[in-house]
């Protein structure tokens, strides 16, 4: 009885959400919101500010270095923190021994 | 892993991989890719390593030490590029303000600090991937079975 | 017919949401640890993939400077913001395995209903 009410929930979940989409403005075409001023200055002006042929790369490193430092930064705190937890268990060893 | 052809293989393949993987880091201005994927790619190989030889063998080649190394480094060489453009002309990480020579755009010296900053990027990511390899596995390694000897 | 072209449209953000509900079921509804860590990667991915559609022109070309005239390239600015999303999602997976690791030594099981009986017990006895 739980598993066809949970069933149907997210079928109506599901509508809900395709509902959603297709309320959304045009979007895939040159006319979509996300293409703005930005994205054409970026375009426009990569190659003579940065010499690199690739616009991501520009961008990535570039004109956003710093959430790119900040996204390293992430990568090592994820290594601390398993680390943290998982390498007592030699310690716990040794001091049995 | 007893096998021979998987052994024999491995030992075949993997410097390709990661010859692929330096490719994708360099050309990372002109062609899609860059740091992450190719660094991705150096972490994956050293992963096949460990899988097929063990992982005693493995911690010989990377050991904690090197992880260590590399990992600080990445952020270390990071910042100091950034640095530099500080030093120079009062902006943090720059380009074209600090004096990098940009060159022609297409060619593999070009883009001014954006190479130096995917070679960084990739000893990272490869450290990472590996160092948290090792670190999910080592548990098995004191267990009444061992799970990769 | 028209749904069926709104429907062909869409057909990216559509899988998108697919796939979100997709690992939210997972979450939900099984028992075993891993494979609802599995389930927040899955969620993790269908924001990707709804992120980059945003950023799909049709008939556009990748982000790479090439020499022809009038063609109009994609938009690059979404597939730089997954970067950071992607390095977000490996971190969380890899630090909940790590945590199931240690819930495996400590109680012997996985299953979700034996951990909560377990615990209970355990606080029991405290």
């Amino acid at each position: 009885m739980k598993k066809h009410l949970l069933n149907v929930l997210f079928l109506i979940l599901f509508g809900i959400l395709v509902y959603s989409i297709i309320e959304m403005p045009t979007m895939q075409t040159v006319d979509a919101p996300s293409y703005n001023e930005v994205t054409e200055y970026y375009i426009e002006n990569a190659v003579n500010e940065t010499g690199s042929v690739n616009f991501i790369s520009a961008i990535l490193a570039d004109y956003r270095g710093f959430d790119t430092l900040g996204e390293t930064i992430v990568l090592f705190t994820s290594v601390i923190a398993v680390a943290s937890v998982l390498r007592t268990v030699k310690k716990k060893e040794e001091e049995e021994a | 892993m007893e096998d021979r052809i998987v052994k024999s293989i491995t030992r075949m393949v993997i410097p390709f991989i990661q010859l692929y993987g330096v490719f994708i880091i360099l050309h990372g201005h002109i062609t899609p890719g860059g740091g992450f994927s190719g660094g991705t790619l150096i972490g994956t190989s050293l992963i096949l390593y460990t899988l097929v030889f063990g992982l005693p063998t493995a911690k010989k080649k990377f050991s904690h030490r090197m992880s260590q190394i590399a990992e600080s480094g990445g952020i270390i060489v990071y910042v100091g590029i950034g640095l530099v453009g500080l030093f120079i002309s009062g902006q943090f990480l720059t380009n074209i303000n600090a004096g990098f020579p940009l060159g022609e755009p297409g060619e593999l010296l070009s883009g001014g600090m954006i190479p130096l900053l995917m070679i960084a990027i990739g000893i990272k990511v490869a450290s990472t991937m590996v160092s948290l390899f090792h670190l999910l596995i080592e548990g098995d390694l004191d267990a009444d079975h061992p799970g990769i000897r | 017919m028209q749904i069926i072209q709104v429907f062909v449209d869409n057909i990216n953000f559509i899988g998108a949401v697919a796939l979100f509900l997709i690992g939210l079921r997972t979450v939900v509804t099984k028992k075993n640890l891993i494979k609802r860590i599995m389930g927040l990667n899955i969620m993790g991915t269908s924001i990707f993939l709804f992120l980059v559609a945003i950023g799909n022109v049709t008939g556009g070309v990748p982000p790479i400077l090439s020499g022809e005239e009038g063609v109009t390239y994609i938009n690059p600015i979404p597939s730089v913001l997954i970067l950071t999303g992607i390095v977000v999602v490996v971190s969380i997976t890899v630090y909940s395995l790590s945590l199931t690791v240690k819930i495996y030594e400590m109680y012997g099981t996985i299953n979700q209903d034996e951990l909560t009986n377990l615990i209970r017990e355990d606080d029991l006895h405290d």
